[in-house]
């Protein structure tokens, strides 16, 4: 009783003071990591941002664009959620984005669907986080999408037998899965199975077993951050390079911390990554220098172009909408979009509301006496 | 004076205490009513916090481990929920059960160490369990979390929404109520024999208490409450992951006690309040420096405050009415 | 059989990169009965100045190394006079508090000057890649570590088992109230061996930042190992340290060999039976 006078009363405060006033403004409330753990990834998704605004303005369809920060401090699923919660209830936002976390994208989801509102997936790539809310898309990646199509891809390269090795939580073990299934539609044969641990200091044991199995291709997932440079040495220190044995692995696995580290071994590691900082494209190229100019030099990443991408999402739907930031509405402006990305073409599957977008397939090659991630290959509207 | 009417005059309820009770229960809903999800979170912290203070204020079981409880608590509810049975109160009360179980077979572990070596096996029991909630993801949901508790209406009636009138108020009655036990507990023989153990276990060993019975006991009553104040957050928030089993989590409270007091139940409320409601505050983008902020609060607290703020409020009460 | 001796190598490596970090607080603990979590935060500081130096002033590796381990003990003492001294009859709760504080604004201040993402350095070729003996590929900055920690082990050793100052160390450390009766300036060894201690855990932070990498984070993360070396070695013994931290890194290195599915579980079950059995650790002196 006491909630219903309460909405009635509200709806009736909305109404006589005027909508106008209110919905002068969109708010969007971004849900990330500025501390803890995750605080470098979640800056460079905080940049994405930061960066589109700054190109585009806080103007959109008449109505200004205001962003709330929250920070999450890490993987809290229910501080997320009661984030999520204030921030619709008290700051009243139409809009809930970040999600750079899976544990906390699926939490922030179910807010979203029971609040009906429309929400932006910028980075946790965890398949099953699309479905949580009618209202959501994605606009980052999924493990599916990048590992399933490569190892069809890797199959239809007539290799026979991989061994793999992930890391053990979510989104290793998922693309794990995804790519172990595609490759083995495709005819391949699974010769190894690990799993590292999420929190691991040293890959030497792993890396030891593998050399043990002396497999002909050896395919790896680790997160970004600490752990590709020390996989790579770890590779290195036991001479498993791409000469005796062919190594796959999704693009955190040669960034370009872990192409410092690694040297010279790294020449024929194929990866398979949605984006790229060097590609031959205009487009990128503008992208990677205004983001380097707002940065300190820092290059952009998968983070950032999430971010960016989930940005310019939101602008275009709006645009689309003609300024109106319900759920129902802006949701349905986005299925189905499509639009040039400094990552190459992208769109919003019309069904899921999941991204849709090229999977480059590159090798590391010398590039001017250093390594470096040169596209040989790519997989487009890959899903 | 004779020793029960000590006790008795000890624990006979103050009018500070009914106010406070009073203002928890209705200034929320009246002037605060965009913060019931950050108040419920308040409720079921500061109810966490007093289960520590149980061991830790009262007994002086220094635990970094005690989140370990909480998180069993959190499981147990989730698990319910999860495979159908999603009643909110007999989640709370299959989760104080299981971590009362589990709780009685550690304590005979705990009361046998000291110093250094407990704060390692209470640290070590802790992260044991997260690894096993991790391990176990076709119970547990591994590090991505439980998906799929669906809390049902509270009495029936209730139903939880994101606005948080029913979880506020389901997380205060059950602080409320187990607030009241905990008092009793306290107040009591018993209770003053944990202060005696703690502060001088070799004194009442010759005056013939059974020490680790008795620590025993409360370590038991404490991890059931840390499983239901778990409970508590898995269903009102409808996730549950490792991180609830977390050292992160243990260290807050810890935190949380020292600032507001030990041994007093109340600091453990007041601390928890503090604590919760200023970080929500700082929450915005420079959350790194909260930790600087944290930090140097805790360097302080243990330098000038060692019996935190309650502690410091009681010795200025103390010279006001000796002026 | 080569595998599992370059396995068992690379898990003494570890074993003694974690006996640097830990040798510190084993004997802080023992001697002042301190419990001082900051020592992951001083490890974090050697770390950080090396950094600096490699990356910044373009010192050469190695060159940096006694500058982190001077800098480390040099910032620790003034710690330990300003701040520490004053707690060590507070109790072990109010000496745990104190310090996670410290960690917390280490935290906090690392993140502020050096930005919150990982770091690594440029080490000088002959340190990277790898050395054949025989059959086997070991890698030479592990052979590095081991050679680092085993000369510093032998200096320990010669300094508490031959000098004048590691004599009144032990004493202090069997029983301070006697060697303080005794005449010995209990304050004055307490700062020095903190100091010490510290330092080498500074020195432990910069090599470990080729392994571990560096963080704000390393003061937390670094914490747990170095506990359950102190905790299982023992306190306030060099010998302890050295087993358990070599025991540990192998143990963890071939169990994630043999068992790579059961992960780090397998250690702290080893470490709360030992403790519960040996609630003092293997050999300690209090």
């Amino acid at each position: 009783m006491k909630k219903t006078v309460t909405a009635l009363l509200t709806a009736a405060a909305t109404l006589l003071c005027g909508a106008a006033f209110a919905q002068e403004t969109v708010k969007i409330g971004v849900i990330n990591a500025y501390s803890g753990q995750f605080a470098d990834p979640g800056a460079q998704l905080d940049a994405g941002i930061t960066l589109y605004m700054q190109q585009h303005g806080d103007t959109v369809a008449g109505k200004k664009i205001e962003i709330i920060r929250k920070d999450v401090g890490g993987i809290a699923p229910d501080v997320a959620k009661r984030l999520a919660e204030e921030l619709i209830v008290r700051d009243k936002v139409d809009i809930l984005a970040g999600a750079l976390l899976t544990p906390n994208a699926l939490a922030m989801g179910d807010v979203s669907a029971e609040a009906e509102k429309f929400m932006v997936v910028m980075n946790a790539t965890t398949p099953v986080i699309i479905t949580k809310s009618p209202y959501m898309i994605r606009t980052s990646a999924t493990a599916s999408q990048i590992n399933g199509n490569f190892g069809t891809w890797i199959a239809n390269q007539g290799v026979k037998q991989v061994y793999t090795m992930v890391t053990d939580y979510g989104p290793g073990i998922g693309s794990g899965t995804a790519f172990e299934e595609a490759f083995k539609a495709a005819g391949g044969e699974i010769v190894g199975q690990d799993r590292t641990p999420v929190v691991n200091p040293d890959f030497s044991p792993f890396v030891q077993r593998v050399a043990e199995a002396d497999p002909e291709a050896l395919y790896v997932w680790v997160p970004g951050g600490t752990q590709p440079p020390a996989l790579a040495k770890a590779l290195a220190e036991r001479g498993i390079t791409s000469e005796n044995t062919k190594i796959y692995g999704q693009g955190e696995l040669t960034d370009d911390a872990a192409l410092e580290a690694l040297g010279e071994t790294a020449l024929g590691i194929i990866t398979a990554y949605h984006y790229n900082v060097h590609r031959d494209d205009a487009m990128n190229d503008e992208f990677v220098e205004a983001y380097r100019a707002a940065n300190n030099g820092r290059d952009p990443d998968i983070y950032s172009i999430g971010a960016y991408d989930g940005m310019a999402a939101i602008y275009k739907a709006l645009e689309a909408t003609g300024g109106d930031a319900s759920g129902e509405a802006l949701i349905n402006a986005a299925k189905g979009m499509t639009w040039d990305s400094p990552r190459g073409p992208i769109g919003i599957d019309a069904e899921t509301g999941d991204v849709v977008q090229t999977i480059w397939i590159r090798e590391v090659q010398m590039v001017d006496g250093k390594p470096a991630n040169v596209i040989i290959d790519q997989v487009e509207n890959a899903k | 004076m004779d020793p029960k009417s000590w006790i008795r005059a000890k624990a006979r309820i103050s009018p500070y205490e009914a106010i406070f009770w009073i203002a928890a229960a209705v200034i929320p809903f009246v002037f605060f009513e965009n913060y019931l999800s950050l108040a419920a979170s308040v409720a079921v912290t500061a109810l966490f916090c007093i289960s520590l203070d149980m061991i830790l204020g009262y007994a002086g079981i220094i635990s970094l481990g005690h989140a370990a409880f909480f998180g069993i608590g959190a499981y147990t509810a989730g698990i319910l929920s999860a495979r159908g049975w999603g009643e909110p109160i007999s989640g709370l009360l299959l989760a104080a059960a299981v971590t009362a179980a589990v709780g009685y077979i550690v304590s005979f572990m705990i009361v046998r160490v000291q110093h250094l070596a407990l704060l390692m096996i209470t640290l070590g029991l802790s992260f044991l369990l997260a690894e096993l909630a991790i391990s176990f993801d076709q119970f547990t949901g591994g590090s991505d979390g439980l998906q799929g508790i669906d809390t049902w209406k509270l009495l029936g009636i209730w139903k939880f929404s994101l606005w948080g009138h029913t979880a506020y108020a389901y997380a205060l009655a059950t602080l409320f109520v187990l607030f009241l036990l905990a008092r009793r507990i306290v107040h009591s023989p018993f209770g003053l024999t944990l202060e005696a153990i703690r502060e001088n276990p070799v004194r009442t060993t010759a005056l013939g208490a059974p020490n680790h019975a008795h620590l025993r006991k409360i370590f038991t009553i404490a991890a059931a409450f840390a499983g239901v104040a778990g409970a508590l957050l898995a269903q009102i928030s409808e996730t549950v992951s490792p991180e609830a089993l977390g050292f992160q989590r243990s260290a807050e409270i810890a935190v949380m006690l020292i600032l507001g007091g030990t041994g007093r139940l109340y600091g453990a409320i007041l601390g928890a309040i503090i604590f919760m409601i200023a970080r929500d505050q700082i929450s915005g983008f420079y959350l790194q420096y909260w930790y600087f902020w944290i930090g140097l609060i805790l360097i302080l607290v243990v330098l000038f405050l060692p019996r935190g703020i309650l502690g410091g409020l009681e010795r200025l009460a103390r010279l006001g009415r000796r002026a | 059989m080569s595998t599992l001796i370059a396995v068992l190598f690379d898990g003494f490596s570890y074993g003694m990169l974690l006996f640097l970090l830990s040798v510190g607080l084993s004997v802080t603990l023992g001697l002042m009965n301190f419990t001082n979590l900051a020592h992951g935060a001083f490890a974090m500081l050697g770390g950080y100045v090396t950094y600096a130096l490699v990356e910044s002033a373009g010192w050469p590796f190695l060159a940096t190394l006694p500058l982190a381990f001077l800098a480390t003990a040099l910032i620790a003492a003034v710690f330990e006079a300003v701040l520490f001294r004053r707690i060590y009859k507070s109790g072990e709760l109010n000496q745990v508090l104190l310090t996670i504080g410290v960690v917390f604004a280490s935290y906090a201040v690392a993140a502020f000057f050096f930005g919150t993402v990982h770091h690594s350095v440029d080490l000088p070729d002959y340190l990277k890649g790898f050395v054949e003996i025989g059959d086997l590929k070991l890698p030479a900055y592990r052979i590095f570590l081991v050679i680092v920690a085993l000369a510093v082990t032998a200096g320990l050793i010669l300094f508490l088992e031959f000098t004048r100052f590691g004599a009144m160390v032990r004493a202090a450390v069997d029983n301070d109230k006697v060697a303080g009766g005794l005449g010995l300036n209990i304050n004055a060894i307490f700062a020095l061996t903190f100091a010490l201690g510290s330092g080498l855990a500074g020195l432990g932070g910069a090599l470990a930042i080729d392994i571990l990498f560096i963080d704000p984070n390393f003061g937390f993360h670094i914490l747990v190992p170095v506990l359950i070396v102190v905790s299982i070695g023992g306190l306030g013994s060099i010998w302890g340290s050295f087993l358990a931290a070599a025991a540990l890194g192998i143990f963890d290195v071939a169990g994630k060999f043999l068992f790579p599915d059961f992960g780090p579980f397998l250690i702290y079950l080893f470490m709360v039976v030992i403790l519960f059995f040996r609630p003092n650790g293997f050999f300690a002196r209090r």
